[in-house]
């Protein structure tokens, strides 16, 4: 069997070393898959920049805290668009659906007297469905999920009114509710959560290494591995450290990256998440393969209400409050810019789910970090545009050098 | 190979008296057409001769009118693609049908994963997928500088490959391929007229639509003509000449009704060499 697989260099001439790696990723770069590297290089940047103009404010583990309490809610109605944005389609009802199913909670939990648990599942239940609705429409009619969610947006704006009544705020006291976001681990339980990150994120190439190693296929230069298992596991360390200085890690941070590992390995690793990227690279030919398209964007879309009602929920909890305006204002939009910033195509079928968090991690960094300088909302939206406006402008250029440079 | 023994085999694929009807228009009128195990068929004629409603027929995409479709000897019906797919045809279409953005791994794989637990919830085995991958493309000598690249970094005659080589992947019998060289260059079209023949070397059934009757010499075993929508005859090609080709295409020289679909000798025969 070995034989078979020895190396013929006139078959495939695969490129091995370090510099075959680079190669590779500037390949990936031309192709239009940007990868996580510009935004963690953003993210620093933005991290410096803020330390500095801050005297020293932004790098503080009280701020660090806050700014996971501020990434929570909109990062997770980010993991729902990634899926949909990978599938070429959007889904801009996310936002309101968010609002109107905390409201639903909230209203369950308040006037109703429904215990926390049952009004929260009540709430998802009413997101799933909105999803499906939407999904169902789109497929079935062939309408564009511009114009179903364009309409969803409206009308679901309408439905957070009518939930919420006369009364127009429902403060919040349900203590199983205001736990999802007020919950804060540390020592052991904050150092065993970072472990199980370590695990999924550094070792676990490091053992898809050995498994392709022992299978005779090529691998990255092991350096190259190490190394990124080292910065990963230093910096998670790191920021377990910082956070624990403080108040610790909170539970909603906890469910936005367990949240992100979960839908990151079943894009990567799942038929389901293969099939995601199928449809949005040319969805003639999945149909073509035999996969069911219908079927995948109907699932799509309930997933991506379903993690927009999740982040309303946690949002809501956060505050101890739902008003009217909830999910409303930038928090589509910051929603939609942290998965493109995130490297996430427009197109589809380019991008990870990292982009949720890492994306999230830019829209609120900056949002923060622009509180901190007192600086006015005019002022923050203005930036936000730009930082959104240059990455859609990369993304923009990568694929037209693609397109005209493919040889 | 004796005349004999090739005639006592059963063809893969055949059809007989295929017709089809668009409206006003007779697309096939009374078809006759098959290939065997190991060998190129060319399926030529002018523009609107129905070549491609054939193919389409074929492939599932249009049900017959009339005649009868048998695959091994046995009557069959193809009323789907997944009818097609399912007895062992593939089509590589014209436009390709890869997904740009997805690595030649999983294009070779797109639909069919391995996958524990089976179903669209199962973990891939990129692992095991990408050595039968690199098997499959190293036997069909199908050259790319990485199984791990996206398709869209390939050029046209790589992504041709590619897609053709998908179809061995899947265990097909016969390979229905619709003008494969008509966007490729000179160097690109040789890379994938070797691939036609390393299919047929590797047993299987080829149906070849083009228009370049240079290409259609240099892979094919027969030629089935049609024009205007009829069978003229299926020749072999080592004893018909290019000008007769053309006059049966153009119907310069009348249909000759007589030549048997199975032409004796022709099959069997691994003309690869030559």
């Amino acid at each position: 069997m070995s034989s078979t697989l020895e190396h013929d260099p006139r078959v495939i001439a695969e490129r091995t070393g370090f510099r075959g790696v680079l190669t590779e990723y500037r390949q990936r770069l031309w192709s239009g898959d940007i990868g996580q590297l510009p935004v963690i290089v953003g993210l620093a940047v933005i991290g410096t920049v803020f330390q500095v103009l801050s005297d020293g404010r932004f790098l503080t583990p009280f701020n660090l805290v806050n700014l996971t309490l501020q990434m929570a809610a909109g990062g997770t109605i980010s993991v729902g668009l990634v899926l949909v944005l990978l599938l070429g389609e959007i889904d801009l009802s996310a936002g309101v659906v968010s609002g109107m199913c905390a409201a639903i909670m909230a209203v369950l939990s308040v006037h109703a007297g429904v215990p926390g648990p049952v009004a929260v599942g009540l709430a998802l239940l009413a997101g799933a469905a909105i999803g499906a609705l939407q999904g169902i429409w789109c497929t079935q009619f062939g309408i564009p999920s511009f114009v179903v969610t364009l309409a969803g947006l409206i009308a679901w704006q309408g439905g957070l009114l009518l939930v919420l009544g006369r009364t127009g705020t429902v403060n919040l006291g349900d203590p199983f509710i205001t736990m999802l976001a007020g919950r804060f681990f540390t020592g052991t339980a904050a150092y065993a959560c970072v472990a199980l990150f370590i695990v999924y994120v550094a070792i676990g190439p490091l053992v898809t290494q050995r498994r392709r190693q022992s299978a005779g296929l090529t691998v990255p230069p092991l350096a190259f591995v190490v190394i990124r298992a080292v910065a990963i596991t230093a910096f998670s360390i790191a920021a377990a450290v910082v956070l624990d200085l403080d108040r610790g890690i909170s539970l909603g941070m906890l469910f936005l990256v367990g949240a992100v590992i979960v839908m990151d390995f079943v894009l990567r690793r799942v038929r389901f998440g293969r099939m995601i990227y199928a449809i949005g690279g040319n969805a003639e030919a999945a149909r073509r393969a035999g996969i069911p398209v219908q079927r995948v964007r109907v699932i799509v879309f309930v997933l991506s209400s379903l993690f927009a009602a999740w982040g309303g929920i946690l949002g809501a909890s956060r505050l101890l409050a739902v008003n009217q305006s909830a999910g409303g204002g930038p928090v589509l939009l910051n929603a939609i810019a942290a998965a493109v910033i995130g490297g996430v195509s427009l197109f589809g079928g380019r991008g990870s789910m990292w982009a949720a968090l890492l994306g999230t991690m830019v829209i609120q960094s900056i949002s923060n970090g622009m509180d901190l300088l007192s600086l006015s909302s005019g002022i923050k939206f203005m930036v936000t545009g730009g930082v959104l406006l240059s990455t859609v402008t990369i993304d923009a250029v990568l694929r037209r050098s693609r397109a005209t440079g493919a040889r | 190979m004796v005349a004999a023994a090739a005639a006592a085999r059963t063809p893969l694929l055949e059809l007989r008296g295929i017709s089809k009807r668009f409206g006003a228009v007779q697309a096939l009128t009374d078809v006759q057409f098959n290939v065997f195990d190991s060998e190129v068929v060319a399926l030529v004629g002018d523009n609107g001769a129905g070549k491609s409603t054939l193919i389409k027929i074929i492939s599932g995409i249009y049900r017959t009118d009339h005649g009868s479709i048998r695959w091994q000897g046995g009557e069959v019906s193809i009323t789907t693609p997944n009818d097609s797919s399912a007895l062992g045809i593939a089509t590589v279409y014209q436009d390709l049908a890869l997904c740009d953005n997805l690595d030649v791994v999983a294009n070779l794989f797109l639909g069919h994963e391995l996958a524990k637990p089976r179903g669209p919830l199962g973990v891939i085995d990129e692992v095991t997928m990408e050595r039968r991958a690199v098997e499959v493309l190293r036997r069909l000598s199908v050259k790319i500088p990485s199984v791990r690249i996206p398709i869209a970094s390939l050029s046209g005659g790589q992504r041709q490959s590619v897609a053709v080589a998908r179809s061995v992947m899947s265990d097909s019998k016969v390979v229905l391929l619709d003008e494969p060289t008509a966007a490729l260059g000179m160097a690109q079209t040789h890379e994938v007229l070797e691939l036609i023949k390393q299919l047929r070397g590797q047993g299987l059934g080829v149906v070849l639509i083009s228009h370049n009757l240079a290409n259609v010499y240099a892979v094919a075993d027969r030629i089935t003509v049609l024009r205007l929508g009829r069978w003229v005859g299926t020749y072999q090609a080592a004893r018909t000449s290019r000008e007769q080709l053309i006059a049966f295409m153009t119907g310069a020289v009348p249909g000759s009704g007589e030549v048997p679909v199975v032409s004796e000798g022709a099959i069997g025969e691994h003309p690869g060499d030559r």
